[in-house]
């Protein structure tokens, strides 16, 4: 295992460098004044542009400055913007509330979309199963936008007034439950699925039936031996979504008017805010990265047939 | 017993009566699909419905009807009463916890024991199905076992709250000759040593021979021939034991060729008028195919479902 661990690490920096390096060059590379309208009306001013370009290293070849900002970025400097704000700074903000609103969807994607699926896996055809089926159809088809905007409208003062669905600039927990649930609901109707037709798959299993022959009671017929082999490709689903959660999200943030890190990228691109762009992107690949690592890893814990060497 | 499928209602079993008491090996002997297991299945209760439906009959265990029983007692006596063994014992044991749990979870969980307690058991337990180094292998996968340990750990799990009954269900089909010796004298041994009933299915008619004290032989989900191990291997009652038996490969027969049965056996759906066995029957008669075959009683405890029962253990 400790070897595998090592290789994977290992694999981890061809393909760190690989992307960031891409996200680098399409970023600075594009043939346009990076100056262009930053300075109002006006062309700049030279002084300045010569600051900058010296600060940038806009003046190296690509490929050193690629390198020139992997060395600022390994000794935790993440630059400036050309506004002289701190990316770190912004990062440090942002990345807090993404990572609570991330984790709420995938709390709330697991929860309800295990129960969903277990309950329709054991009773395949009923009512309950056709409902789920059609809500998850609904939903999947569904662009998250709308999902967000329509439960924003209505469950928010101008609608049934259920809720305050305003998000403060440093949001607290209860105050992401709806956004983290318009983020997760798409993963939310895969979780259910999946989990239903593993349920349906494994318990006509044969180790099923042992345990039945056993006579174990039911709760821990389904609740032991049937859940604990089902859930080996649900938790694998939710490590990679939990990846991707954490990367932010542009959409969901826009409608509920969150600070987040997909806010962040996004203002980025908008404003041509090079050093922003590639800084957070980078981090993001790392972030996947690891993810991707970690469920492998869990892969392994959760299936004991299942040994890296 | 009757199968509701989408083809039509199948009557899996009919008729189908049996017994076993303590100490005594009961053989259901049959082909693939003639009921054996759908039988063990019926009496353990595991059978899902639908679309299984037990239409009438009676189980009883320890003179209790267990059809009458609610799901709950039926459930106390898995286990506790009759315990079960399967033929491919790598599907049959959950792959992702260890031995040890799966055996200390009936301890646990049946018998309230407590873990340190549960797991010295469940050392005992492989000890005694002689898995050796019981201790260091306890914690180990299913997957981590040969075939034949893993049939003796499911052994010692359905050994776990010493049930009075042991049913194997083609305990040995999985496995390699020589392994499957060793797993027969193992379960003797076991079912000495504890004096438990014990009803094997099998289709092999060698492994009968060896350790049967009476033999069920099934055919299209009946009984069709009910005898003492020696009275059936020195004289078959019925036809179709007859076959079975003439179909077994002889040393002294060397060079001539095999016999078989010819045709194959009845779709459950479709069973034939008369004599299930009449399209086959190499003593078939016109009787045969109108008329369905009583039991007839050959004494000494000896049934047989065909016309000319007594011709045909006559002639044996």
């Amino acid at each position: 295992m400790g070897r595998y661990v090592l290789r994977r690490l290992l694999q981890l920096i061809p393909v760190f460098l690989g992307t960031t390096f891409l996200i680098y060059a399409l970023v600075w590379a594009i043939p346009q004044d990076p100056f262009a309208g930053k300075c109002g009306q006006r062309p700049c001013d030279p002084a300045y542009i010569a600051e900058m370009s010296q600060k940038l290293n806009l003046n190296d070849p690509l490929v050193v400055q690629y390198f020139k900002y992997l060395g600022n970025l390994v000794v935790g400097d993440f630059g400036t913007t050309f506004n002289g704000i701190s990316v770190g700074e912004q990062i440090a903000t942002s990345w807090p509330i993404t990572l609570k609103m991330g984790i709420i969807a995938l709390i709330i994607e697991a929860v309800i979309g295990i129960i969903a699926g277990v309950l329709t896996g054991l009773r395949k055809s009923g009512f309950l199963d056709n409902l789920v089926l059609v809500s998850t159809l609904f939903l999947i088809s569904l662009p998250v936008f709308v999902t967000g905007f329509v439960l924003r409208l209505y469950l928010g003062p101008q609608g049934f007034d259920l809720m305050d669905t305003s998000v403060s600039s440093d949001p607290s927990f209860g105050e992401l439950i709806l956004p983290g649930f318009v983020l997760g609901s798409l993963s939310m109707a895969y979780v259910a699925r999946l989990t239903r037709s593993s349920i349906v798959e494994n318990r006509r299993s044969d180790y099923v039936r042992t345990a039945i022959a056993k006579g174990q009671p039911q709760s821990r017929v389904v609740g032991i031996h049937l859940l604990r082999n089902s859930l080996i490709p649900v938790i694998t689903f939710l490590g990679t979504d939990l990846g991707s959660l954490l990367g932010g999200a542009i959409v969901t943030e826009g409608v509920f008017n969150i600070n987040g890190i997909g806010g962040l990228i996004f203002r980025g691109i908008q404003e041509k805010e090079g050093v922003m762009v590639t800084g957070i992107v980078t981090l993001l690949v790392l972030v996947y990265l690891l993810m991707s690592l970690l469920v492998d890893l869990l892969y392994a814990v959760l299936d004991p047939r299942i040994r890296y060497e | 017993m009757e199968f509701r499928t989408r083809d039509g209602v199948a009557k899996v079993l009919n008729g189908v009566s049996y017994h076993v008491s303590a100490g005594e090996t009961l053989a259901v002997l049959g082909e693939s699909g003639s009921g054996k297991s759908v039988t063990a299945q019926t009496i353990m209760g595991i059978l899902d419905t639908p679309p299984g439906f037990i239409t009438n009959g009676t189980i009883k265990f320890r003179g209790e009807d267990l059809l009458t029983q609610s799901a709950d007692a039926r459930r106390q006596v898995r286990g506790e009463g009759i315990a079960m063994i399967f033929q491919d014992a790598l599907s049959a044991l959950n792959p992702v916890f260890t031995v040890g749990f799966q055996i200390e979870e009936q301890l646990k969980v049946r018998r309230g024991m407590s873990k340190a307690d549960a797991r010295k058991r469940a050392v005992e337990l492989l000890d005694q199905v002689k898995i050796p180094n019981a201790k260091g292998r306890v914690s180990d996968y299913p997957h981590q076992f040969s075939g034949g340990m893993r049939q003796r750990a499911m052994i010692a799990m359905s050994l776990a709250l010493d049930p009075e009954l042991l049913i194997a269900d083609e305990p040995t089909t999985a496995l390699d000759v020589t392994v499957q010796a060793q797993i027969m004298d193992l379960l003797a041994e076991i079912q000495k040593e504890r004096d438990m009933g014990m009803i094997l299915i099998t289709h092999d008619l060698g492994v009968v021979a060896d350790v049967a004290d009476r033999i069920s032989v099934m055919y299209a989900g009946r009984i069709v021939e009910h005898a003492d191990v020696y009275e059936l291997f020195r004289a078959p009652g019925h036809p179709y034991t007859e076959s079975l038996l003439e179909s077994l490969p002889r040393v002294d027969l060397r060079g001539q060729e095999l016999k078989t049965i010819k045709g194959l056996p009845p779709s459950l759906t479709n069973i034939p008028p008369g004599c299930p066995f009449n399209p086959r029957c190499p003593r078939v008669f016109d009787r045969c195919v109108t008329e369905v075959p009583a039991v007839h009683n050959l004494g000494m405890g000896r049934t047989s479902r065909c016309h000319i029962a007594e011709e045909v253990v006559a002639r044996g």
